[in-house]
């Protein structure tokens, strides 16, 4: 990676950081619910009273909403198998353009 | 395993699970069982053709080049982390990013969408996020129009001889606002307002998605140009043999 390349991948970065950070900062007593509740308030806004007439697979297994904390656990896992992913290729390539074996497949 | 690759990969898992604990919320896509059957079907069916066309496509490109695989496993690994990111935004809710713009630059937007499917049946079952009645809508909105017009955008930058960072960075926001657009003409058109129709509805629904997405569209071309930056100065020879720009 090139010197310049280096810094704009910093700032990049930080300001993606910042950008995610900010609002979190300064809206204090906030809700931060998602925008998908503030979507189904406003079905009902215009629609009138609605009753979902399906309800997701995994709900209703376990008969009840997936707890909080069981949700961010599988939000996690979703981006733990990402991450992995990126990054076992990436250090590959990374190794590989380091031994000098640029044009070798991986 | 050397080192410093054991410390890139513990920092990057430290940084993505820092923001995994973001409040736990329903952000983006249509919720299970809001969309009125016809609705489901109608969208399901209009997104078949794409879905053939990207999977005969990714088969090609993979048969006849084994070196996409790598970038096309990245692709999807990076639709992966990105829609799993939910990021709260300036009118104090959360939301999440799509992720597809990477994909869609350098596999083309139909290949993209079997990409996309396979994060959203991912969410729609364990995470009762979105959901299976409205994969076809949702598959729709993130998994084809996001990545048509990143791919637009792209396309028509390229040719405006645009700075190569700044035609990504362009692709990858624009797509990701599109979708939030398209999710929005998607619920009016399920619910049309009594007063005035589907145009109104279709005001109410951008009032409330568009605002919220407009800063992570800017993140996600931040995050989607730093990843490109990366590619571009480790996996050149991957880049080369898909036809990513030459000049690299």
């Amino acid at each position: 990676m090139e010197k310049n390349q280096k810094k704009l991948f910093a700032v990049l970065i930080i300001a993606a950081i910042l950008i995610a950070a900010l609002p979190f900062l300064a809206l204090k007593g906030a809700e931060f619910g998602g925008s998908d509740d503030a979507g189904s308030v406003m079905v009902e806004k215009i629609h009138g009273e609605y009753e979902p007439w399906f309800s997701p697979v995994l709900e209703s297994v376990i008969g009840g909403e997936i707890p909080g904390e069981i949700e961010s656990l599988l939000f996690c896992v979703q981006t733990g198998i990402g991450v992995g992913i990126i990054a076992f290729f990436m250090g590959r390539l990374y190794e590989r353009k380091k031994l000098g074996k640029d044009n070798e497949e991986l | 395993m050397t080192q410093k690759q054991k410390k890139q990969i513990a920092a990057i898992t430290a940084f993505s699970i820092a923001f995994g604990i973001c409040p736990a919320a329903n952000a983006m896509h249509i919720m299970e069982g809001y969309l009125p059957v016809t609705y489901c079907v109608a969208w399901g069916v209009l997104c078949l053709p794409f879905l053939v066309t990207g999977f005969m496509k990714l088969k090609k490109t993979l048969g006849e080049n084994r070196r996409a695989l790598t970038l096309l496993a990245m692709s999807g690994a990076f639709i992966f982390v990105i829609s799993s990111l939910k990021i709260p935004s300036v009118t104090g809710s959360c939301s999440h990013m799509t992720g597809t713009g990477l994909g869609a630059i350098l596999f083309g937007p139909c290949s993209v969408s079997i990409l996309g499917i396979i994060v959203l049946i991912f969410q729609a079952i364990l995470l009762a996020h979105g959901g299976l009645t409205s994969l076809g809508a949702n598959t729709f909105s993130m998994a084809i129009a996001g990545p048509f017009v990143s791919y637009g955008v792209y396309a028509l930058c390229k040719k405006c001889n645009l700075n190569r960072m700044l035609t990504v960075f362009l692709a990858a926001s624009i797509g990701d606002l599109v979708t939030y657009c398209v999710t929005s003409v998607q619920l009016a058109l399920a619910y049309p307002s009594e007063a005035g129709g589907v145009l109104v509805s279709v005001v109410k629904f951008l009032g409330v998605f568009a605002p919220t997405q407009l800063p992570l569209a800017v993140v996600e071309g931040l995050l989607t140009t730093a990843i490109v930056i990366c590619l571009e100065s480790f996996a050149k020879p991957e880049l080369k043999s898909i036809g990513y720009r030459k000049e690299v």
